[in-house]
């Protein structure tokens, strides 16, 4: 049994794992962002990524040269992001963390909604001139499109971290999220930066919706990609973008690993509970997750 | 949330089981009489059904304080329970088959409560979406559920309650009203006894329940196995009175958000507030198509009901947490009052 080991396969479907991970964790860092600077669960990331995507395409099918149309998309997303901060959360501000996480669920069938009554319901393909061709990589078939989507997701989080270091929003972002009271009393507007924040995560709803409906079609099942990233989150911590990356990681292999070696045995499609279940054995054993806050409860 | 309190009106008011006693008595007595039949199918069965699921589900979120996402699957768990106790079991009369259904989904309600002994708020709503992926996932995998029909369908079997059948609309539509009212009236005296009292506790203040003796964990368990059982329950209702026909994609995900929507909208913390709530979810879209269909004509097909649907929900969660945050049961409360008072100073 171990002696006929394919580790060639293994290794292949260890790195295609890890790959599809990267596609989870790119969905995760939208989430940390606003979790980081409000601490809100933004259920509504799902529902940003299909309306970033929907967009897109829908401006492209119509004519609009693919770099106008990235910035047009991209100058929606922060109108909506702005909007988003005006109408659910200012009239929220200091309500329970779940309130806000249930006005993010509203939200989600807001967004969801409109983007279809806008752009219809039918799928549509996106091409982003990326050829989905297996590479060899030392004997390993490694697919050129998740190659691609780690070199986009490393480029955000190197981008992402370095603006949180050395910009001055950066550092206030971060001022915000140690401590609202303190940020506010040395000044910081909270109403700008929770309005750049909505954008920003915008940004990577944008990102994160061109890669995915690359991959699947644009389509109302893109905003469920939420759920893949959920379990990421509770691995990794909702306040980590590291823990984004490794937890995408984590979940991402062990997902794929478990399809093809143990998912026979419960007749297969266990891909949709088995990142839950992984999680959740994680988090037994450590509470604060990966890389999150050690204060899990709240008292 | 102060909605536990209910209302402190200084009117002379009835005695408090009027109210519901008058409800119970015209709607077994009148509403069978004037009701038609889409009545009761379109509009009273699925609201009798999704009530008792939001009373469940309030029994766990809005008293104990622990937010589930996963409430369609404790429903799926009871409907498809209940089909097999029913199927598998020789001489068992149907209520024994329902309230067996409502101890297996208490069963899993226990198994996917014990993150909650460790985790808290994001935490642990993000993980009660493992009971909603998993149970969905094993009912449509495993054929045996569903007696090996084609994609997990089950049909409900014929109602009957001690030896009464009951056909038809008007038949189903009593036999979810009496199932409803003993399982409301159970729980209604449990949230005010001393396990309901303990709930509370452990909602406001988990440190100072533990100091002042409540067994934590042990009461935490208890809250998510009662609110299963109480959904699971409702799942049967659902199964066999209203769709009579089920399969589990039925009790996705959306299922879940709409029973925790039912709740916000009619008001955490409150037995009739589930009722309110899934007064509204019931109606709104029926009348929202009604009004789009009068106000637009042609341009409001399916797809376009179907997404101004999602967003007028959607808004009106928004809108009920910034503005009404105790939910349908605090403005009924306070219009009543009103009204008392205009009465009184007449």
């Amino acid at each position: 049994m171990i002696a006929d080991f394919d580790y060639q396969f293994f290794i292949e479907v260890l790195v295609g794992g890890l790959l599809s991970g990267v596609m989870y964790s790119l969905v995760a860092i939208g989430f940390v962002l606003i979790y980081k600077t409000s601490g809100v669960l933004n259920f509504a990331q799902g529902a940003l990524l299909l309306f970033a995507a929907l967009t897109f395409v829908s401006l492209v099918e119509r004519g609009v040269p693919f770099a106008l149309a990235l910035v047009v998309t991209f100058a929606i997303m922060v109108a909506i992001g702005i909007a988003i901060e005006r109408t659910v959360l200012r009239p929220l501000t200091n309500k329970p963390p779940i309130t806000l996480f249930m006005a993010t669920l509203g939200l989600s069938y807001i967004i969801e909604g409109a983007a279809q009554l806008i752009w219809g319901t039918q799928v549509h393909g996106l091409d982003l001139g990326i050829e989905d061709v297996p590479l060899e990589i030392g004997g390993v078939l490694i697919s050129q499109f998740d190659i691609f989507a780690a070199v986009v997701a490393a480029g955000m989080v190197l981008l992402l971290s370095l603006f949180f270091r050395y910009t001055r929003i950066g550092l206030s972002f971060r001022a915000v999220a140690d401590d609202q009271f303190a940020a506010l009393a040395v000044g910081l507007r909270l109403p700008l930066i929770w309005a750049t924040v909505w954008a920003a995560a915008g940004l990577v709803a944008l990102v994160a919706g061109l890669l995915w409906g690359a991959r699947l079609g644009v389509q109302f099942s893109l905003s469920l990609v939420v759920l893949k990233a959920l379990p990421v989150l509770v691995l990794g911590g909702f306040d980590s973008i590291l823990g984004a990356i490794v937890g995408g990681l984590l979940i991402g292999a062990s997902e794929k690993l478990a399809e093809v070696y143990i998912g026979d045995y419960f007749g297969g499609g266990i891909e949709s509970w088995f990142a839950y279940v992984v999680a959740l054995v994680f988090l037994l054993i450590r509470p604060s997750g990966l890389f999150g806050q050690k204060l899990v409860e709240r008292i | 949330m102060t909605a536990i309190s209910g209302h402190f009106s200084s009117a002379p008011v009835l005695p408090k089981w009027i109210a519901p006693v008058l409800l119970i008595a015209f709607a077994y007595g009148v509403v069978p009489l004037i009701g038609s039949s889409y009545l009761f199918e379109a509009i009273l069965l699925p609201f009798l059904a999704l009530s008792l699921a939001g009373v469940g589900l309030n029994i766990l979120t809005g008293y104990a304080g622990q937010v589930s996402l996963g409430s369609a699957a404790f429903m799926a768990a009871g409907a498809f329970a209940a089909y097999n106790f029913n199927l598998r079991v020789e001489g068992l009369p149907l209520i024994g088959s329902i309230v067996l259904a409502g101890f297996v989904a208490a069963a899993i309600g226990i198994v996917f409560g014990l993150p909650s002994l460790r985790l808290k708020g994001f935490y642990l709503a993000v993980s009660t979406l493992a009971a909603q992926f998993f149970v969905q996932w094993a009912l449509t995998k495993f054929s045996w559920f569903s007696n090996d029909s084609a994609s997990g369908v089950i049909d409900a079997p014929r109602l009957s309650i001690a030896g009464f059948a009951l056909d038809g609309a008007v038949g189903r539509y009593l036999f979810a009203l009496t199932i409803v009212a003993i399982v409301t009236f159970l729980a209604y005296r449990l949230v005010s006894s001393q396990t309901g009292r303990n709930f509370i506790a452990i909602r406001d203040n988990e440190t100072a329940a533990r100091i002042i003796g409540i067994p934590v964990l042990k009461t935490k368990l208890l809250a998510f196995a009662i609110s299963s059982f109480i959904i699971g329950v409702a799942g049967v209702i659902w199964a066999f009175a209203y769709l009579r026909t089920v399969e589990p994609d039925g009790f996705d995900l959306d299922r879940s958000f709409q029973i925790l929507f039912i709740i916000i909208i009619g008001g955490l913390a409150s037995i009739r507030g589930a009722f309110f709530g899934a007064a509204l979810i019931v109606v709104f879209p029926l009348a929202l198509s009604r009004l789009g269909g009068l106000l637009l004509g042609d341009v409001f097909d399916s797809g376009v009901l179907d997404m101004s649907q999602r967003i007028v929900l959607g808004a009106l969660i928004i809108l009920f947490l910034i503005l009404e945050p105790d939910g349908l049961v605090a403005l009924w409360d306070r219009i009543r009052r009103r009204l008392l008072f205009a009465w009184q100073s007449t």
